[in-house]
């Protein structure tokens, strides 16, 4: 009979800044991030209210493009360095990505419907280019669903996570082209100059957005490996 | 030298291939022009130059995805991916040869689909017929690598549209563009660019797609 202990990997602390401190750090900042957010950053001139929806929506953006690069990362060092964790990080953060993703849909929607009267407009660049993202995301995960785990579940999703950063820009510059076809009239949002406290809020909730998802992806890694190690300890007990 | 010469036998048995069995190209062919009729009829009396086009590219699009769906499907069935990969040539010289059979397919394809569109909906522009086929280009590298993924899972074809269209966004914009745009140009450009970009990346990752 095996060793346990031999074959298995601990699970442990693989990264220097623990779950829990983290966790911590990340409700303290999302809270004030909403305090910065409904008390202190001031109304916008032309917008008023509704345009504080403006800094989650955007620091969510980033931090989903933040996680898609991570994915991209962890992949390009899946096949590149044959790193044998890089794969489910890679996962995690596109599975990361895809929730914030999804975040920025709706957001971006809410805003667009109290800003212009509609929940879609195909002119918002960014909307769009998140639209092509989540499809391309969730082609992923069947993708990933759809093979039996192993070498070539990883290496599969890992050329097809490092396709999706080089999407990224294609798309982007496609959107713009169809928009100079389809939509001439451009929308363009004449807001107050961006500073002072705005700048200082959109900061705090683009920190806190990109703590919480890093808080979320070691949460769900964590999870998952724990899950992984569990069933190998099945395996070798039974 | 070799490469050349490896390229050009893969893409030759895929040909050959076709040649005897006659499987893939009559359904290509058959499938664009069903489709045409379809559009003729869910569009309204006489579609707009725009609606012409976007028209064009679903059709092109989907029969393209007809064609991919097969085409590492005769590998699979007779097993003959894992000689290949097993075989003493570059592993990217399978992708590139079984682009280029699918690209003559498409081209196939496309020299009765182009001048029957024209007879049914607009005559086409030069920008219109370069647009097409750079974007075959695009289509083929992308699709026959994203053909070769989908086939080792489970899903196998019911993957393939799902994995491709997000991806051919970008090709359906340049191609629509190139058509209608008053200066096709920078549409041409885009997608030489894209089909350049996406072409090395497909040619330098395909070792993982086949191998372990």
């Amino acid at each position: 009979m095996r060793s346990a202990g031999a074959t298995i990997p601990a699970v442990g602390r693989t990264s220097r800044i623990s779950l829990p401190a983290l966790a911590a750090s990340s409700l303290v900042l999302v809270t004030t991030a909403l305090v910065f957010v409904f008390f202190v950053a001031p109304n916008d001139a032309n917008q008023g209210f509704s345009q504080r929806i403006f800094y989650f929506h955007v620091s969510i953006a980033i931090t989903a493009y933040a996680c898609f690069a991570g994915g991209a990362w962890k992949a390009l060092r899946h096949l590149w360095k044959r790193d044998p964790r890089a794969d489910l990080e890679s996962y995690v953060w596109v599975h990361q990505g895809l929730i914030f993703g999804t975040l920025v849909l709706l957001t971006g929607s809410i805003w667009a419907k109290i800003s212009w009267g509609h929940w879609w407009l195909w002119s918002e660049d960014q909307l769009v280019l998140f639209l092509v993202l989540f499809l391309f995301y969730c082609a992923y995960f069947m993708l990933r669903f759809s093979v039996d785990p192993g070498p070539q579940r990883a290496n599969l999703s890992a050329v097809y996570a490092l396709f999706g950063v080089v999407l990224i820009p294609v798309s982007f510059a496609a959107i713009r082209l169809a928009k100079n076809l389809i939509h001439p009239v451009v929308f363009t949002r004449h807001g107050p100059n961006f500073g002072g406290w705005m700048l200082v809020t959109y900061c705090i909730a683009q920190v806190a957005m990109l703590v919480l998802a890093y808080t979320l992806y070691r949460l769900e890694l964590s999870g998952k490996r724990l899950d992984g190690r569990l069933r190998e300890l099945k395996e070798v007990l039974v | 030298m070799t490469y050349v010469r490896d390229v050009g036998a893969l893409a030759r048995k895929d040909l050959l291939l076709e040649l005897r069995a006659r499987d893939t190209l009559p359904a290509m062919l058959l499938f664009v022009v069903a489709t045409f009729v379809v559009f003729h009829f869910s569009l309204p009396a006489h579609p707009s130059k725009l609606a012409a086009s976007g028209l064009l590219w679903v059709a092109i699009l989907f029969t393209a995805l007809l064609g991919l769906g097969r085409a590492f499907l005769p590998e699979q069935e007779q097993r003959v991916l894992d000689g290949l990969v097993l075989a003493p040539c570059d592993r990217s010289a399978i992708w590139l040869g079984k682009s280029l059979a699918t690209l003559a397919f498409l081209a196939a394809a496309q020299v009765v689909a182009l001048p029957l569109y024209a007879l049914f909906f607009r005559p086409l522009t030069g920008s219109q017929v370069l647009g097409v086929a750079l974007a075959d280009v695009g289509i083929c590298a992308v699709g026959t690598f994203l053909g070769a993924m989908a086939v080792t899972t489970r899903a196998r074809e019911l993957l393939l549209p799902l994995l491709f269209l997000p991806l051919a966004i970008p090709i359906v914009v340049g191609g629509v563009g190139a058509g209608v745009a008053a200066e096709p140009g920078r549409y041409l450009v885009f997608l030489l660019l894209y089909d350049l970009l996406f072409a090395v990346i497909c040619w330098a990752s395909f070792e993982y797609v086949v191998s372990e």
